[in-house]
């Protein structure tokens, strides 16, 4: 008899969301899909406030990335406001912008790595589920723990000294930034008392690589043959290539790595992307228009940047750049639980960065804000931790908005999540009679791979309700697993 | 020299001038009775009701009252504290107060009396009512769902020959303020910051300046509202 099994919500993600898996009757998988069950409608109800007010509204999209969304707002808002696309702000507006983002990259990825997916590498994907947790983490591993609390805490505080407040705050305005770094500020994160300093963040991303690349070497099958597919993959680069993950030009390469999308302004991003809607997920399909909707999706995110930028601009995490394209022979790397290394590299940089900005003397003095001949129209894009984000606002002679596109990076990985579902399903469930608990946290695996942020809003950590229910082909109750 | 007179709130002995309106010669003693209407040098119209006291046990606006000789006054008192609650809240309630975006916040008088009086959920149902906003002025948004009718702006803006930029059109729950479009239209930006700080909401913008301020320097980020006025030393 043919079986359905959903798996909802989703743990250990941002956000909420469910899995449906159909069965048929010789135990292959027909159909399987993530389902985004939520409905946000920011796009729709900030039109008519005060453009200047969207930086702060929207960033309520979410409690854990806020300040991507309000940098992406605030570089649309640069746009209409006349300070440039992009590049044009002041040293210090600039500088400020990019070390309140380097903070939150660096926190987003630190909790990412530590308390929602290490459960599944500490403990294995089919380990005790009374363990494989944050609290079993920190009880088993307790360094480990703090380790990943304290850097989490150092990325926080960054921000706060950008923008006002951890979460949530009104740093970034149209034209600049509202404030300068403090001395006082500035002294605590480059000597602060062990461990809150800026050169322990730096050697503990190292041990972090170092403990991932540890775990690689022992599990090669798991973390090289998991959720592997074929695919594009799209990022914002610097100019000359290199990662960027404040500002740059579009580009896309295919599978094989040749460029499909030849470093564009992002100011013409619907020239080049579309968003498909579908009746069983309120989270939108983008794809790039030249190659449809079947073929033009992509992934972005950690991996998806390591794959499109030719270098990093900072030694360390250049050096391990250099080992994991070395991995790959220099081609495109498909590898979903590769995401967590990639990601690990992006710690590194950003850690090396925060270093640098924060012995910038434009941090603490010069302009903050610069502004010029004001356009009704503004596209803002920042690389977030989870991948391209894209801000679009209109207005009115009045000043309001009268127009909001976002393209949210985990809406970007809508189609990628949905094929490593599809892939692991497959690998787990193919011909299984008995359906286990660890063969559907294999299924969130993969989707965590991509550290979702699903509604970009809520939280969801920890042991959560799961909830397996198997049904035939008229949809009747045939049994119910609950953990 | 003019004529002291002696009265008391909360049983403490304080002086004024004869003559001299209770809010204005409380904060001189060092007591503070909120409010959200009140503004000094101006017309008193004791709308906002926050600034409730008891005179001779009988509840009364402060900033309507001119002083007497002997009055006693209650203001720190639990049912007058609980009377002022309730206003707040409910200015809350029939509103639409987003505090979190809005761009007032943090210099927000109606906010930081929320946080004095210690108003942690909403007791009374949201009327969630849908308010019109007036951007059309080139120098003010006009931001109607913030708005709580004090009418400090209808009574203090005005221009050089005495006219009024602002007016209360309609009358009970339909009562907004509306503005001229031909005076706010010679607006300068002088005046437009001073009808954005007249405002004691965010229900008055001046245009594009939104969030200049960072959060820890905001008035009411660091002290609490009416804690200046508590820390004058009287004799």
């Amino acid at each position: 008899m043919p079986k359905k099994i959903t798996i909802e919500p989703v743990t250990r993600v941002e956000g909420h969301g469910k899995v449906t898996i159909h069965i048929d009757d010789e135990g292959n998988i027909t159909q399987s899909r993530l389902h985004i069950v939520e409905f946000r409608g920011f796009e729709r109800f900030v039109q008519g406030r005060p453009y200047w007010e969207a930086p702060v509204l929207v960033q309520r999209l979410c409690g854990i990335c806020p300040v991507s969304h309000h940098l992406a707002a605030a570089k649309a808002l640069d746009v209409i406001v006349g300070a440039g696309t992009g590049d044009g702000l002041t040293p210090t507006g600039e500088k400020m912008r990019r070390l309140m983002h380097y903070g939150q990259m660096f926190q987003s990825h630190v909790l990412h790595f530590f308390h929602l997916a290490s459960p599944d590498l500490l403990f294995g994907v089919d380990g005790d589920p009374a363990l494989r947790n944050i609290i079993g983490v920190a009880k088993k591993f307790p360094d480990l723990a703090v380790q990943g609390v304290m850097m989490r805490k150092f990325g926080q505080e960054i921000i706060k000294a950008t923008a006002g407040k951890k979460i949530h705050g009104t740093g970034a305005i149209p034209g600049g930034i509202n404030k300068h770094l403090t001395q006082e500020e500035k002294d605590s994160f480059l000597n602060g008392p062990d461990p809150m300093n800026i050169d322990k963040m730096i050697s503990w991303s190292q041990d972090a690589l170092a403990f991932l690349k540890g775990y690689h070497k022992d599990n090669k099958d798991f973390i090289d043959n998991f959720a592997v597919f074929p695919s594009s993959h799209l990022s914002l680069v610097r100019k000359d290539g290199a990662m960027d993950l404040y500002h740059g030009v579009l580009r896309a390469i295919d599978k094989d790595g040749k460029k499909i999308l030849h470093d564009v302004d992002y100011q013409d991003y619907l020239d080049y992307i579309g968003e498909e809607v579908k009746n069983w997920s309120y989270m939108k399909f983008p794809y790039l228009t030249e190659f449809g909707k079947e073929d033009g999706w992509y992934r972005v995110g950690p991996l998806a940047r390591m794959n499109t930028c030719d270098f990093i601009p900072s030694p360390l995490a250049q050096k391990e750049f250099e080992e994991f394209k070395a991995y790959t022979h220099g081609k495109p790397n498909h590898m979903s639980m590769h995401y967590h290394w990639a990601r690990l590299i992006e710690i590194l940089h950003c850690a090396e960065l925060m270093k640098d900005l924060l012995n910038d003397p434009d941090l603490m003095t010069g302009e903050l804000v610069t502004k010029g001949t004001k356009c009704s129209e503004g596209v803002g894009l920042i690389e977030a931790p989870r991948g391209t984000l894209f801000h679009h606002y209109a207005i009115n002679e009045n000043d309001q908005l009268t127009m909001a596109n976002l393209i949210v990076s985990t809406t970007n990985n809508n189609i990628p999540m949905n094929m490593a579902v599809n892939y692991t399903a497959k690998q787990y469930m193919t011909g299984q009679k008995k359906i286990t608990e660890g063969m559907m946290n294999a299924v969130e695996v993969a989707i965590r791979a991509y550290d979702p942020c699903l509604s970009c809003a809520t939280h969801a950590m920890g042991q959560m309700p799961l909830e397996v229910v198997l049904v035939d082909s008229k949809n009747s109750i045939i049994d119910r697993m609950k953990r | 020299m003019s004529e002291k007179i002696k009265f008391t709130i909360d049983g403490k002995e304080c002086f004024a001038e004869k003559g001299a309106n209770l809010i204005e010669a409380a904060k001189e003693n060092g007591v503070y009775i909120p409010t959200l209407c009140h503004l000094e040098g101006v017309k008193p119209a004791g709308s906002c009701r926050i600034c409730n006291v008891k005179i001779n046990g009988r509840p009364m606006t402060a900033c309507t009252t001119t002083l007497i000789e002997g009055m006693n006054i209650e203001n720190n008192v639990e049912d007058i504290q609980e009377l002022r609650k309730i206003i707040i809240e409910t200015l809350f309630v029939s509103g639409n107060h987003y505090c979190p975006a809005c761009e007032k916040s943090g210099n927000c008088e109606l906010q930081a009396l929320g946080y004095r009086f210690k108003m942690l959920v909403p007791r009374f149902p949201f009327e969630f009512e849908e308010k019109e906003v007036d951007a059309e002025a080139p120098k003010i948004y006009i931001d109607r769902n913030r708005c709580i009718l004090c009418k400090r702006c209808v009574r203090s803006l005005k221009t050089e020959d005495g006219k009024s930029i602002f007016a209360v059109q309609g009358r009970g729950y339909k009562a907004m303020i509306n503005i001229d479009h031909e005076l706010a239209m010679n607006m300068t930006d002088e005046e437009a910051t001073h009808a954005m700080d007249t405002c004691p909401v965010g229900s008055i913008l001046k245009k594009e300046r939104g969030y200049y301020d960072p959060i820890g320097s905001r008035k009411y980020d660091k002290k609490p509202i009416g804690s200046e006025i508590e820390q004058i030393v009287t004799n």
